[in-house]
């Protein structure tokens, strides 16, 4: 609670990627994805530029590279499931250190490696240039359902109350000597679940209350009305359309 | 394990996008009446009591259960020396707060997921929230509703039916990911390893998730029972003792019954007839693990032929056919169809033979106060 209202992901900073209105980045960031999946997998030298396109935002942003690619930990399952289709897939085989790897087992790897860390990569880049709140108001801008937007926000909001509440839950089972190493602790941790939820919910019921004792009758009104001018969406625009230049540049009929 | 980018091709993808805003759409109607007032005034309860109030008590609740699923995943449960693993809360969260509430509730966990933490593609959202959020939830539920309807009507009914549907809804959901890699992934492992390995793995990860799940909707259970949204309609009525016997508190306030169960019914009609007439031509044909050990000890020599060996269906193709896909996916389709026809008809009878008796306890009770 000490960071205020911003979150762990989010990198605190004033460049010129920090100051586009949200929406805009969000746009961005999924139009960049689209057009590196569309992209054949065989042209090995457009996720290259793709590469260097998200660097230059990373040094346009300031976002130094080992904080990104730290958080790019979140893609090692997926890495192992691809180091494993080289063995998976059936078809042509090739030698490679006397170990027999399947070719098209080979492109595939390639293929899900490039173009999830290059997705990871963006989302990581997004949320550490753009607030969490900031994130919300750019989602209900491109027309998510608002009612949606509040869920998501009030889960956002009491996300680290309910995760210190388990804590706390924990603490005490632990200084009641009670440590969970197998199956038959499951009851205790499930019984700790069960009572998690009654806690949430109840408190739900009482933040709805007090909500209602103050005037909400079911929309959130909008204080901060983000308009982007049509030079910040050009701005914003520069990473997908580069990108399809690229992908333009390497279509192969 | 989330879908990355790139791992489902564009338009399989684009498709499962719009599949999961309807879905996401019909929850957000459904939601405003699990957690808005009118449903809660049947049932027992500190939250019944502010009906009237309408939708907007939706927000802050899913709100704060969606925060519940979002902490519950992080708590980890010790599988053996050094492993654990964690609830996946698709079964939870539809027993718990209802279905729609449930979808609506793991697709926001999803979104913000996919948009903070990078966890699961942008481009692959749809197939995320369809995957995990929809198919388990609605699998879940329906098998949940289906069963309390059958079983008796106990505490320990809940208990069973809950790990059922947790127990079926994991590997459900890893039949319909299989589904859509079927249709558009973008590697070559062929679709039969994927789904041996999908589903074997899920049906260990079932079996964990039913025995938590089921624990805890057990806690709620004992210290809430009203906030148990499928085990609603088991509470006993209120009765109040007047001049020496029971009367019904309120005569109207029959136990609140879960929003219309038809919508839920087609989604689970549609996928079983998908599942066995798709899937199903996709299955492996080797024979199964039981056949193959009887075929390896040999037991099988003495097994004479069912007695429905030469009907239409036998080993699940159609005679006359000889493309074995399609044949086999035809077989799937008839086979829920007839399975469906036989259990409406064993449903209808029951539920005459219900209303009959009814009827003749009123009669009864006509003839005596006449």
């Amino acid at each position: 609670m000490s960071t205020g209202h911003a979150h762990k992901l989010y990198r605190h900073g004033r460049s010129p990627v920090h100051l586009l209105p949200p929406h805009c980045k969000i746009a961005a960031a999924l139009c960049f994805v689209l057009v590196v999946v569309s992209t054949p997998r065989e042209a090995v030298w457009a996720f290259g530029l793709y590469a260097l396109l998200l660097a230059a935002v990373a040094a346009a942003a300031r976002v130094p590279a080992g904080f990104v690619l730290r958080r790019m930990v979140i893609e090692v399952p997926f890495v192992a499931f691809a180091l494993l289709m080289p063995f998976l897939v059936p078809g042509e085989r090739t030698e490679w250190l006397g170990i027999s790897l399947s070719v098209p087992g080979l492109w595939g790897a390639w293929n899900i490696l490039a173009k999830g860390t290059l997705g990871v990569a963006t989302s990581v880049l997004l949320a550490s240039t753009t607030e969490l709140r900031s994130l919300l108001l750019g989602l209900q801008r491109l027309r998510l359902p608002p009612l949606m937007v509040q869920i998501a926000s009030f889960m956002v909001r009491y996300g680290d109350v309910i995760a210190d509440e388990m804590r706390r839950m924990s603490i005490a089972r632990r200084s009641r000597g009670f440590e969970a190493r197998s199956v038959r602790h499951w009851g205790v941790l499930a019984k700790s679940a069960g009572a998690l939820f009654i806690r949430s919910y109840e408190r739900g019921e009482r933040v709805h209350l007090a909500m209602v004792s103050r005037g909400y009758t079911g929309t959130m009104p909008v204080i901060d009305e983000v308009a982007a001018s049509r030079r910040q969406w050009a701005y914003a625009a520069v990473l997908p359309f580069s990108a399809l230049a690229v992908r333009l540049l390497g279509w192969s009929p | 394990m989330h879908v990355p980018d790139g791992f489902i091709d564009l338009p399989v993808s684009a498709a499962a996008g719009v599949a999961a805003a309807a879905a996401v759409a019909v929850s957000l109607r459904g939601a405003r009446r699990e957690l808005g007032g009118t449903t809660h005034a049947g049932s027992s309860g500190s939250n019944g009591n502010y009906g009237g109030y309408g939708g907007e008590q939706t927000a802050p609740l899913a709100g704060l259960v969606a925060a519940f699923i979002f902490a519950v995943q992080m708590l980890n449960f010790p599988v053996a020396a050094g492993t654990s693993g964690h609830l996946l809360g698709g079964a939870l969260a539809a027993i718990l707060v209802g279905p729609y509430t449930g979808v609506l509730c793991i697709s926001v966990v999803l979104l913000l997921q996919g948009v903070l933490f990078a966890d699961g593609g942008l481009t692959a959202l749809g197939v995320n929230i369809l995957v995990m959020g929809v198919v388990t939830t609605v699998v879940a539920y329906t098998l949940f509703r289906v069963l309390v309807r059958v079983l008796p009507r106990k505490r320990r009914s809940v208990t069973v039916a809950t790990f059922l549907a947790a127990l079926v809804s994991v590997p459900a959901s890893a039949i319909a990911f299989t589904l859509l890699y079927a249709i558009g992934g973008t590697t070559d492992v062929p679709v039969g390893t994927v789904l041996g390995a999908m589903t074997g793995v899920h049906v260990l990860i079932g079996v964990g998730e039913a025995v938590i799940t089921a624990l805890t909707v057990g806690t709620v259970l004992a210290v809430r029972p009203d906030l148990v949204h499928g085990a609603r309609g088991l509470s006993a009525p209120l009765k109040l003792k007047v001049d020496g016997e029971l009367v019904d508190a309120s005569p109207d306030a029959v136990p609140a019954s879960a929003a219309s169960p038809r919508p839920v019914l087609l989604a689970g009609l549609v996928i079983s007839l998908v599942l066995a007439g798709f899937v199903s031509s996709y299955a492996s044909a080797d024979p199964d693990g039981l056949e193959r050990v009887a075929a390896d000890k040999g037991i099988d020599t003495a097994v004479a032929d069912h007695a429905s060996a030469d009907s239409p269906l036998a080993d699940y193709g159609i005679s006359g056919l000889d493309d074995a896909r399609v044949s086999g996916g035809l077989a799937g389709v008839i086979g829920v169809g007839a399975t469906l026809a036989a259990g409406t008809g064993v449903f209808l009878v029951v539920r005459r033979r219900r209303l009959d008796t009814d009827k003749a306890g009123e009669a009864g009770e006509e003839s005596v106060r006449a």
